[in-house]
């Protein structure tokens, strides 16, 4: 079926099975490859992207579904070829991954919390991401980026002092 | 060496890795998309054994797309059997079964159709006609001479069954006034990598090249398939710049390998296996070690134990690659951080049928720990001693090493003591005793869990030997080439996949801080098998050690190039030549110096100016082999077996609702000493990750099995894999004793957290129930379990 889908502010006209889940139409229609499949059963969020602002698992949607929604992939929130978000960068300062694969999804989630919530406590963190299964980490130097990144966000161009 | 001294190892600097992936653009196997692939979906045995009597591809090769149905006996008489570690010709492995299948789950059909989705409906309609047999999955069972044998050509379910005996045990036992002995069980778990295992092959009939790339953490990979497909290992060309999206160990994925290799060779096309997660849970590379240790322990009225008998029984699965070895891997440290005069260790190692067991994360160390850390609980439960007191009382002092354990193995350096002591300074152990007594107070179960844990390191794999006789591998190298190149930049290389232990930052890091120059300007790539230099691979916490070690001992022979380059052009003597951030100075005249460009100029377009003899160019390379290796076992069965021991001491609270049984993790407190950190990031990662796989497998994991042999966690909603709920903050608490035999006193880091933390929650939960009477030796303890042993407790 032909179905039109809205993806990091592009409009794309696309051909594809009716059973295809929007994960696999990112990663095989459109070449984006920052979603990733870990269990295609929707427990470990390492496909998440996000749709209207929400962090959603994109193994569990049908491509079809997502028309008339806005899709922010991992690919929309990098600013420019090698140039990093204040979220990434964190993510980068506290080394927040170590194999890279959950990796996306985690900033992904991270962006839809700290939109609607800028100064999240380390308990807001833990509930945001625990949808988000890491493997490597034990999730400590990833609440450690989130929580740095808010601070950077929340200061940006400000002195220390006076933030509040 | 100590911290001061460096430029830039041990300082608080980004992991170069982490750029690409915060962008989603890692390389991971399934983002490879090379025209024309073809993808493979497989079907799998519904029982636990049974005969394969026939197979109907007909309806399923009528479906869209299908390019090929292959069956096991196609593929058995087109291949050789994969590799085992063990001396076992009658207990062939194979990618799909062939004849027999042994267990629910196995492969036994691969479907090839144009995409995945195709060869996933064209499964379904592969007719197979099952037999069903008799089948075994307690590993006890097993043993027993009316077991059902998994293997009928083998004889019996045993692959190995071998007893040492290291020192004087029973005379230590007979003189030992006091004994116990004790039972404990590690579940069958494993790390579980969020990217499943894949490998794409493609195959070049006109250069005779099979081109690989998996998301593979596997030694002597390109050889093992090459000799599976009887084709030469130069004729197999393995991409090492593929990021495994996570492995631990178990990205082993030599069977999958063969299978695609195979088809990608007969249908002359790409072809592509992604496992999905039922593919991998039940037949992939997924599971851990499934261990049941009988301990006997001889010691006094002070505590301090002399001697211990150690039976440990390994449930192997179906079949068996290098897993038994990872009953050989805790014989290096056979008796952990205490000194312990002899053991006898009997390890045994059966087929039964499950799925087939891989390497997991410390490769058999994690199990043998928890039996050891029990067995100290209840030394101190027995003498009613405090569970600190009697470890510490045991425990190898700072001045006795190097220490020579009983089977064989020297410990290189260690400082337990004060470890222990700097988390005892952070955290009150009488105020944490008062904390679970006010908890108790309160009606809750509460408990105290203390462990400790060496992590042997440096990946030497002579208990590959010491297991199997008719191996007589001494060393495991790794290495690194340095070129500068004509405009004076500096490129490195490493010849292995990594699955997030950050080896390109290790490389460039090291040769960084020996030729003083900023690590970020050194490119590190990863060269295909075929222009490799050897690498022995991720395994055994080695790379700090191994790839670090060549890579220093690369930039030095650069370093020495360059100073003789320069002391030549220079016309003075090089030993007053000084090398210094990339220039070369007379140290008598320091203002006559040559500049990096000048002697990259030199190197490249001034033949004329070079030292007689010395080749052009600034090309260099090492291969390293293990500090402390190159010896086999005696006959007696003692091998030095690592060369680096890491020490780590868990200390932590637990709560346990005595309703619901739910375990909640109030404090966690880690000291932690792996020598030098390299890049100290990096090791609070592993360190951190490490313990969380280590309570996911003491609380949470387990590939629980029903009585009808079929496998009932099969994913996520089963299998429980640890959030960010159930992972508590720790607090690491660093201690550096560096290693004598490493470049910069490094030593590994990636496997004690893994190591310490099973041990340590079990010894919280048996201090919990220990005003209800119970004790409990088995992982893991979910909170099932854990709510009926407090119930049954309660209605006695």
């Amino acid at each position: 079926m032909r179905i039109e889908l809205t993806i990091n502010g592009a409009t794309h006209a696309l051909e594809v099975e009716e059973r295809t889940t929007l994960l696999d139409c990112l990663r095989d229609h459109l070449a984006l490859k920052g979603a990733h499949a870990g269990c295609e059963h929707g427990v470990c969020g390492a496909c998440t992207v996000l749709v209207d602002g929400a962090a959603v698992r994109s193994c569990l949607m049908f491509a079809p579904q997502a028309e008339g929604s806005a899709i922010t992939t991992i690919e929309g929130v990098t600013p420019a070829p090698g140039e990093l978000s204040p979220i990434q960068d964190a993510f980068c300062e506290m080394h927040g991954m170590q194999c890279g694969y959950c990796t996306p999804a985690m900033i992904l989630t991270a962006h839809a919390l700290l939109a609607g919530n800028p100064q999240p406590t380390r308990e807001e963190i833990v509930e945001a991401i625990s949808g988000n299964i890491c493997r490597c980490t034990g999730y400590a130097q990833i609440i450690e980026a989130i929580a740095l990144a808010a601070e950077r966000m929340r200061g940006a161009n400000r002195p220390t002092e006076l933030r509040t | 060496m100590s911290t001061g001294q460096f430029r830039f190892v041990a300082s608080d600097r980004r992991v170069r890795e982490d750029r690409r992936f915060v962008a989603g653009k890692g390389h991971f196997v399934a983002d490879i998309d090379l025209p024309g692939t073809l993808h493979i979906a497989l079907v799998t045995c519904p029982h636990a054994a049974a005969r394969i009597k026939s197979i109907d591809k007909s309806a399923a090769m009528k479906m869209p797309g299908v390019h090929y149905v292959l069956d096991g006996a196609e593929l058995a008489s087109g291949t050789e059997v994969l590799l085992a570690g063990l001396d076992t010709p009658n207990v062939p492995r194979r990618p799909l079964a062939f004849e027999t299948a042994r267990y629910s789950g196995e492969w036994v059909v691969a479907i090839v159709a144009a995409t995945r989705a195709q060869a996933e409906d064209a499964a379904e309609a592969i007719e197979i006609d099952y037999e069903p047999l008799p089948f075994v999955l307690d590993a006890e069972q097993a043993l027993e001479k009316s077991s059902p044998l998994v293997h009928e050509k083998h004889g019996s379910n045993v692959l190995l069954d071998k007893t040492f005996v290291w020192g004087e045990v029973e005379k230590d036992f007979a003189a030992s006034p006091c004994k116990l002995s004790l039972r404990v069980k590690w579940g069958r778990s494993s790390t579980v990598p969020i990217e499943t295992f894949g490998v794409v092959a493609r195959w070049d009939p006109w250069r005779d090249i099979l081109d690989v790339w998996a998301s593979i953490q596997m030694p002597r990979y390109a050889e093992q398939i090459a000799a599976a497909l009887k084709i030469p290992a130069a004729s197999v060309r393995v991409h090492n710049d593929v990021d495994v999206g996570g492995s631990y160990g178990v990205k082993r994925g030599i069977k999958h390998s063969v299978l695609v290799g195979y088809l990608a060779r007969r249908l002359g096309a790409p072809v592509r296996l992604i496992e999905d997660r039922l593919e991998n849970m039940r037949g992939g590379d997924a599971h851990g070690p499934e261990r049941l240790f009988n301990i006997e322990i001889a010691f006094d009225k002070s505590g301090i134990v002399h001697s211990m008998k150690m039976r440990a029984l390994e449930n192997l699965g179906a079949y068996a690659g290098r897993s038994p070895f990872q009953l050989g891997k805790p014989i290096g440290a056979i008796v952990g951080p205490y000194k312990i005069k002899s053991v006898e260790y009997r390890a045994i190692a059966v087929v039964t049928n499950k799925t087939t067991q891989d390497a997991v994360r410390g490769f058999g160390q994690g199990p043998t720990n928890l039996a050891l850390e029990r067995a100290m609980d209840e030394v101190a439960n027995m003498l009613g001693f405090d569970r600190l007191e009697v470890r510490r009382r045991n425990m190898i002092r700072a001045n006795e090493f190097p220490y020579l354990i009983p089977s064989g193995t020297t410990y290189d350096s260690g400082d337990y003591e004060t470890v222990v002591a700097k988390v005892l300074a952070d955290t009150d152990y009488d105020a944490l005793k008062k904390e679970r007594d006010e908890l108790r107070a309160e009606g809750k179960l509460a408990g105290i869990g203390i462990a400790t844990c060496l992590e042997p390191s440096g990946g030497n794999a002579t208990f590959e030997a010491l297991l199997n006789p008719k191996i007589n591998m001494s060393t495991f190298m790794d290495s690194c080439r340095i070129n500068v190149d004509g405009n004076g930049t500096i490129t490195a290389t490493m010849h292995t996949t990594s699955s997030g232990q950050g080896h390109e930052t290790l490389v460039g890091t090291v040769i960084g801080e020996v030729l003083q120059v900023d690590p970020d300007t050194v490119r590190v790539t990863r060269p295909d098998s075929l222009n490799a230099l050897p690498s022995g691979t991720p395994v055994g916490s080695r790379m700090a050690i191994m790839l670090g070690g060549a890579a220093f001992h690369a930039a030095h022979k650069l370093k020495a190039k360059l100073t003789t380059i320069g002391a030549h052009d220079l016309g003075i003597a090089p030993e007053r030549a000084v090398y210094e951030q990339g220039n070369v100075y007379d140290r008598d005249k320091p203002a006559n110096k040559r500049s990096w460009p000048d002697l990259v100029g030199i190197a490249y377009r001034n033949m004329h100016r070079m030292p007689a003899g010395l080749e052009p160019g600034l090309a260099v390379s090492h291969v390293y082999p293990v500090p402390t290796g190159g010896t086999l076992p005696t006959p007696d069965g003692r091998v030095q077996m690592y060369p680096c021991f890491a020490f780590e001491f868990h200390l932590l609270l637990l709560a346990i609702d005595p309703d619901l049984g739910t375990p909640q993790i109030l404090r966690y407190r880690v000291g932690h000493d792996c020598g030098t950190q390299i890049n100290p990031k990096i090791v609070r990662g592993m360190t951190m990750g490490g313990i969380a796989h280590g309570i996911a497998a003491a609380l949470y994991e387990e590939f629980a099995y029903n009585d009808e042999g079929q496998l009932i966690a099969q994913s996520f909603m089963d299998y429980l894999l640890p959030s960010s709920h159930e992972v508590p903050a720790i607090k690491i608490i660093d201690h550096e004793t560096p290693s004598p035999h490493t470049v910069l006193g490094q030593k590994g880091s990636g496997e004690s957290g893994y190591l310490g933390a099973p041990a340590a929650i079990a010894s919280a939960v048996n201090d919990a129930f220990k005003p209800l009477g119970i004790s409990i030796n088995t992982l893991p303890l979910k909170v099932s379990k854990l709510g009926d042993l407090i119930a049954k407790a309660r209605t006695k």
